[in-house]
């Protein structure tokens, strides 16, 4: 595996905030490589910092195998970018636009391949609008459109589905697939959703307050076999004595009206027609994955989280 | 770079506030030309009224193109630095109002590339300005009102002038005084865009850019020894209005005007160099700022 990108012990401190303390990580060639944190976690800071908008305050960056301040040009040639939401000039139009950032790119590209680009991200039809009359979503995708218009080898797309309507982040996800699948990009993508990421990446990485929390493949770290499952029973202080019996004690905890049994997915069947021929009612069965609960456990609250462990 | 200089040049043609300034001008101008060809004589009256015994002057070829493009360029001269302040305080904060710095420099340039660009685009958009005034106030005047010998009035120390240039005499000083005016008007752009890297949007540098000039004319025309002394030599508004000394002819003993001669040109050097020394730290400190700078916008 060659990696495209790789993070060491990366810092930055605005004053006396440290936004990212000690990150590293590495992206390898081909991966669609999920970037989670709640907000605030020091994600865009992380990713300003891959793409030279920040400096560093201490730790290295490498991209392509080179470092990144040293051959700034020659990399930033192969990276294509959505930070955040990408307005870009409003009183021109979409093709004004994409044509403006080709040739930024040091690429005079012709109609055609213009509108082809145009036509990947959806926006043939509106090429000639200006962007002002343009939806988030529109305006989003032309952004991806701005990205991908020098066709580099890895894209970074900083939480590319905000603002955007349920259908703009299902065609999103599947621009992200399609460039993964079909052109062979290294994709790195952020976001706050866990839920969105698991649809796309291969790899994850998560951060806590500008920390690393964990980092893998996305297969490994939501194992079904890790699943949690929420169950709400008509008696659940009989429910626990009866699984006890059943499981081992560390695998089942009461959380107020639920109970969580850590268990594979595929067992949920027997665990439900267990309760049932012990005559306990099931109001309600939920599954979640253990990744999925710690994370959700990180955005509830401020206070400290253990590191998770798998 | 220059590919970056010409995409800079089409996103200020595209922008509807590129032509407010020269629809500004363009009004300004012509409301001038047509208020003294219907009634030039009365302004003509009143600037000889104390001189009027002294001189025998023939008003109605006094009123032609040169002197009208002095009288003009004497109003529009201290507009014309908010017209400009209006595109170069856009220029860093500007784009990073609208989300696009970010996206500029993850392209492969190098900041100072970028900034210098910037630089250039406002600075050909000076001279686009200069150009457009030169065209209306200078040429179409001298198509409405006809050339002639041109008087030039003043106030040196205590006394009234009036200082007569043959109008064979007078082109070049015309060109001159719009190459000064493109330097002062330059500080104005470089004062702009150093401002506009420190902001996120641009309203705040255009309003900090047309107030720093303003406060500084003002004290400039404080006519106060104290003021003239210790702090006129230190705002670089006092250097602005020095394109007026190309029209200030050399006399000779018999106070005759000398033809091609300037009365002080070491005067005007210096103000050129000191307003070019103002370019300079301006940008200066604006490339220091830019390159250090991290892009949160």
């Amino acid at each position: 595996m060659t990696p495209i990108i790789e993070v060491n012990q990366l810092c930055k401190s605005f004053d006396r905030f440290n936004a990212v303390n000690n990150l590293s990580f590495t992206v390898n060639k081909g991966d669609i490589f999920g970037f989670l944190g709640e907000n605030g976690a020091g994600k865009s800071t992380t990713i300003r910092m891959l793409l030279t908008l920040i400096q560093p305050t201490s730790g290295s960056i490498q991209l392509f195998g080179e470092a990144l301040q040293q051959n700034r040009k020659s990399i930033l040639q192969r990276v294509g970018a959505v930070i955040e939401k990408p307005d870009l000039y409003k009183y021109l139009s979409a093709y004004e636009n994409l044509n403006l950032f080709a040739k930024m790119s040091g690429l005079k590209l012709s109609k055609d391949s213009l509108m082809k680009q145009l036509d990947i991200v959806g926006l043939a039809n509106r090429s000639h609008s200006k962007v002002k009359t343009f939806s988030q979503g529109m305006k989003q995708r032309l952004g991806i459109a701005v990205a991908l218009v020098h066709d580099p080898q890895l894209i970074i797309l900083d939480e590319p589905t905000n603002g955007l309507d349920p259908q703009g982040i299902v065609d999103i996800r599947n621009l992200i697939i399609r460039l993964s699948q079909e052109r062979g990009k290294t994709i790195l993508v952020s976001s706050h959703l866990l839920s969105e990421i698991e649809l796309i990446a291969n790899r994850l990485l998560i951060i806590h307050k500008g920390e690393k929390v964990v980092e893998g493949s996305v297969k490994s770290l939501l194992d079904p076999a890790e699943t949690i499952i929420k169950i709400e029973t008509s008696d659940n202080q009989f429910a626990i004595q009866l699984l006890n019996k059943w499981k081992s004690n560390e695998n089942i905890e009461r959380k107020e009206n639920e109970i969580h049994i850590k268990m594979h997915k595929n067992d949920t069947p027997f665990l439900i027609r267990f309760l049932t021929e012990n005559n306990i009612d099931i109001f309600s069965v939920k599954h979640v994955n253990s990744l999925e609960d710690y994370f959700l456990n990180l955005t509830k609250s401020d206070t400290h989280v253990q590191p998770f462990t798998n | 770079m220059f590919s970056l200089l010409q995409i800079e040049l089409f996103k200020i043609s595209r922008r509807p506030r590129t032509y407010i300034a020269f629809a500004a001008i363009t009004a300004i101008v012509l409301i001038f030309q047509f208020a003294f060809k219907a009634d030039g004589e009365s302004y003509m009256n009143l600037m000889l009224q104390n001189v009027q015994d002294s001189f025998d002057l023939d008003k109605s070829k006094a009123i032609n193109g040169y002197f009208m493009c002095y009288i003009i360029l004497n109003t529009l001269l201290v507009q014309v630095p908010i017209l400009v302040s209006l595109i170069a305080g856009d220029a860093i904060s500007g784009e990073a109002n609208m989300g696009t710095l970010r996206l500029m420099l993850t392209k492969p340039y190098n900041r100072s590339q970028l900034l210098f660009v910037k630089f250039l685009a406002a600075f050909l958009f000076t001279i686009f300005l200069l150009v457009w005034i030169a065209i209306l106030s200078l040429f179409v005047s001298l198509l409405i009102f006809g050339a002639d010998d041109m008087l030039i009035f003043r106030v040196k120390g205590d006394e009234s002038q009036i200082l007569q240039i043959s109008k064979d005499d007078v082109l070049w000083r015309y060109f001159a005084a719009f190459g000064y005016a493109a330097v002062a008007l330059t500080v104005i752009a470089t004062l702009g865009i150093l401002l506009s890297v420190f902001a996120e949007n641009s309203i705040g540098p255009i309003v900090a850019t047309v107030c720093i000039v303003l406060f500084f004319t003002i004290v400039s025309n404080i006519n106060v020894p104290i003021i003239d002394k210790h702090v006129k030599p230190w705002l670089f508004t006092t250097y602005m209005v020095g394109w007026k000394g190309f029209f200030y002819i050399g006399i000779d003993n018999e106070g005759q005007p000398i033809k091609g001669s300037l009365e002080n040109w070491p005067a005007i050097r210096n103000s050129l160099v000191i307003l070019i020394a103002h370019i300079a730290t301006f940008l200066g400190i604006a490339f220091y700022s830019f390159q250090k700078k991290d892009i949160l916008s």
